[in-house]
């Protein structure tokens, strides 16, 4: 108890001194563990990206921005205290980058008050505003992901994939299990067969699995891993000589650490991708000036430029952009988390937007709106080249099909909205 | 000299065979469950709540649970996680079929159908022991997961596999689910632990306890004497798996509110119980107590020192805090293999002579 008040009363004058009102961003971050190899370059893009808003434009309108790292492990429970400990701090946010976590935060965080940006990850028709007050996944979901690499594939073989089989990888969760329901659509419409393989937490030991998939032969690998499952599953993969082309894993399973273990093996791997990947973008000369050359740089420093620090970045400018919005609608600089709602409700990023802050063509154009929490549903695919130790972007922005996600979406949230007794909005 | 046995006179049977003969212990004992019921609910808030007392409460159920099990009856299990499972999943689905039904008779008929699992799955232990009876109830922990995994039935068929708790109620009051108050969680934890750990009390210093205890002393011996292996064993197996299927029901729906089998009552679980009551004192009612406060509170404690108040970095905290609980816990067994009870128990010997020991 004394301690406890010891360190609230320290906490206090600590957040007390430099700045009275500041607006918080909670960073729900994982260094430790079997997901850390993902999750650090995540933490490090997105606190870089506000680092950079206090160094080179003194914070969001006029307010300086306070990062609140908690350390989650990907483990719901101290996610949980986490949240717990960040949420009365003043928390504007929440991006837990963990889609157990997620589903823990969405009843709570709707109950407190608090948005929630599961950004491309989380419980998938939350994209449905009428029912999900609280929570957006923009710019696109899991099933957008399932049915972009189903397209991607109808692509490649012309057309026709009617009588192919189709396996998925997953991680045995409900991160693994949410592109289930699109897979089995998509087969019936497309005729191809769907094949599940499951991996368990945290998916070091994956011999059965390959072997099951050298055994049967599919034409394509899907894989919804993250973690040290994605290093494992590519090596796998490679071990068995599974022409690496058609191995096309969701965004959360395409970054240099999945990738560079594997070395030599990995060339020519897939994986979707909601923005580009790659360093050749002026906000980087910026983030050289106001922060790594200050050193300033979260973590190591060593991150920057990947695929996932540039999703943490992308997590942060979104966020950032929806507290300009807010501001604005407000009239406010010092919002709070329901105006950083409304914020987020009306953001609407476009290109001349995206070039001005220095991120050109970086992601795709899109709007939100009461209805729609989701954006546009867009992605690319991208491919390793192991030589360059690069990943080439090899298709424009897909768009998923939604003939068969928003019958999906309305299903799965009508659902949530029975169980939660939830009043539909937006009418 | 406040602390001794001297004048405390016993004028009847029942007297001298209560929980706690020495007046100051029974006065702390009041004090203890005075601030718990009258105190704390009031000053409570949702942090507290969740981060610290109500985990702490369902730890100290599930440890009671396993420390019947195996620190009175001497079977070792590593199936705690999947009995934990057991009863979550088996309260969700009370949960669902029956709305109208209080909360608080789901969670008690969620411990009564892990109790039938346990006793199945302790079959075994009529036949081996030891190590053998530690890989067949292991067989258990994964068998369950998988089944909460495979079925859809359990989960409602839901997309993710997850399970939620509904919004459900106590006497009008909401206990799981968003809108709860952190006071009602806590109370209704609260509630569940002294009930059980009084049952969990008079059970083991009963003939059944005593029972277990010969089982777990020396079993050949206690045939001899008239104990029956199958009724103790199994017993054991049932109560023990009633204690850690409410905690299980009560992990799910009053503390997550969403869980995932996979990682919420992974081995990890069966682990974390079992360091528990190893370091709590196996065969102790108190020793489940403090072993599950120790578990639960010192990561949260280490973790609001090192990050809140000297402001480490949270990977570097997360990694210091493995060690230190780590090295703690291998310091606990070779100073005092017998667990923080024995610890007590030695300061209470040291207290009854201060301060003019011989």
């Amino acid at each position: 108890m004394k301690l406890k008040l010891a360190t609230m009363v320290v906490a206090g004058v600590m957040a007390a001194a430099p700045v009275m009102a500041d607006l918080v961003f909670p960073a729900l971050s994982y260094r430790t563990g079997p997901y850390a190899a993902n999750g650090i370059p995540f933490a490090d893009g997105y606190q870089d990206y506000f680092t950079l808003m206090n160094e080179r434009d003194g914070g969001i309108g006029g307010e300086k921005v306070r990062m609140v790292e908690c350390e989650t492990g990907y483990n719901t429970e101290k996610g949980v205290e986490c949240y717990e400990a960040t949420k009365g701090e003043g928390a504007l946010i929440y991006q837990p980058l963990s889609t157990g976590i997620t589903y823990q935060l969405i009843p709570k965080a709707s109950a407190d008050g608090i948005p929630v940006h599961s950004m491309g990850y989380g419980r998938t028709s939350a994209k449905n505003g009428k029912v999900f007050e609280w929570i957006f996944n923009y710019p696109a979901n899991y099933w957008d992901g399932a049915s972009i690499a189903v397209k991607h594939i109808l692509d490649q073989e012309g057309g026709d994939i009617s009588g192919k089989k189709i396996a998925l990888v997953y991680h045995n969760s409900a991160y693994g299990k949410e592109p289930i329901r699109t897979l089995q659509e998509l087969s019936k419409k497309h005729g191809f067969e769907f094949v599940e393989i499951p991996v368990d937490h945290p998916g070091q030991e994956q011999k059965s699995q390959w072997l099951q998939i050298r055994r049967d032969k599919p034409d394509y690998v899907l894989m919804w891993g993250w973690g040290v499952m994605n290093q494992v599953a590519i090596q796998e993969a490679a071990n068995i000589r599974f022409p690496m082309d058609h191995f096309i894993g969701i965004w959360w399973s395409g970054s240099e650490n999945d990738v560079l273990p594997v070395g030599e093996g990995a060339n020519g791997y897939k994986a979707l991708n909601m923005h580009m990947p790659g360093a050749d973008f002026p906000i980087y000369a910026d983030l050289k000036t106001y922060v790594y050359d200050k050193g300033l740089a979260a973590g190591a420093g060593d991150q920057s430029g990947s695929v996932l620090y540039n999703r943490g970045m992308y997590a942060a400018m979104l966020a950032v952009e929806a507290a300009k919005k807010a501001q604005e609608l407000s009239g406010v600089a010092a919002i709070n988390a329901a105006q950083m709602r409304d914020g987020m409700e009306a953001l609407s990023i476009d290109a001349a937007k995206m070039e001005a802050l220095g991120l050109p063509n970086f992601g795709p154009e899109f709007n939100v709106s009461c209805e729609n929490h989701g954006g546009s549903g867009l992605g690319i695919v991208q491919q390793w080249d192991a030589a360059a130790s690069k990943w080439n972007v090899i298709t424009d922005y897909i768009e998923s099909d939604k003939e068969i996600i928003d019958p999906l979406v309305a299903e799965d949230s009508a659902a949530f909205a029975a169980e939660a007794a939830i009043v539909e909005r937006c009418n | 000299m406040l602390y001794r046995e001297a004048g405390d006179f016993k004028t009847s049977y029942v007297d001298d065979g209560q929980t706690f003969p020495i007046r100051f212990d029974r006065w702390g004992y009041y004090a203890v469950l005075a601030i718990a019921f009258l105190v704390i609910p009031f000053v409570i808030n949702d942090y507290w709540a969740n981060a610290v007392f109500v985990p702490f409460l369902i730890y100290a159920i599930a440890a009671l649970g396993l420390n019947i099990l195996t620190g009175y009856c001497g079977q070792v299990s590593l199936g705690t996680g999947g009995f934990m499972a057991v009863g979550a999943y088996a309260c969700y689905k009370l949960m669902t079929s029956f709305p109208d039904v209080s909360i608080f008779f789901h969670v008690l008929i969620a411990g009564g159908i892990t109790a039938g699992v346990g006793m199945l799955f302790g079959l075994p232990s009529l036949r081996i022991k030891g190590f053998y009876l530690a890989v067949a109830t292991l067989a258990a922990q994964f068998f369950l997961v998988w089944l909460f995994n495979k079925v859809p039935w359990f989960y409602n068929y839901s997309a993710s596999g997850q399970i939620s708790s509904p919004e459900r109620t106590v006497l009008g009051y909401i206990v799981t689910g968003p809108n709860t108050h952190a006071w009602a969680k806590y109370l209704f934890c609260l509630v569940i632990l002294v009930l059980l750990a009084w049952i969990a009390r008079n059970l083991t210093r009963g003939s059944v306890g005593r029972r277990w205890m010969a089982i777990r002393d020396m079993d050949i011996a206690a045939e001899i004497i008239g104990v029956n292996p199958l009724t103790a064993k199994l017993s054991a197996f049932a109560v023990s798996s009633f204690f850690i299927g409410v905690a299980g029901a009560l992990f799910f729906s009053v503390y997550l509110g969403a869980v995932e089998v996979g990682e919420a009552f992974g081995i990890q679980k069966s682990f974390l119980v079992l360091f528990m009551i190893i370091i709590g004192g196996l065969g102790s009612i108190l020793g489940s107590l403090a072993g599950a406060a120790f578990m639960v509170l010192l990561p949260v404690l280490l973790k609001n020192i090192l990050v809140g108040q000297l402001g480490w970095p949270t990977d570097l905290a997360a990694h210091i805090e493995f060690m230190i609980v780590g090295g703690l816990i291998i310091g606990f067994l070779i100073l005092e293999p017998h667990g923080l009870a024995q610890l007590w128990r030695l300061t209470k010997e040291k207290l009854r002579l201060w301060p003019f020991p011989h």
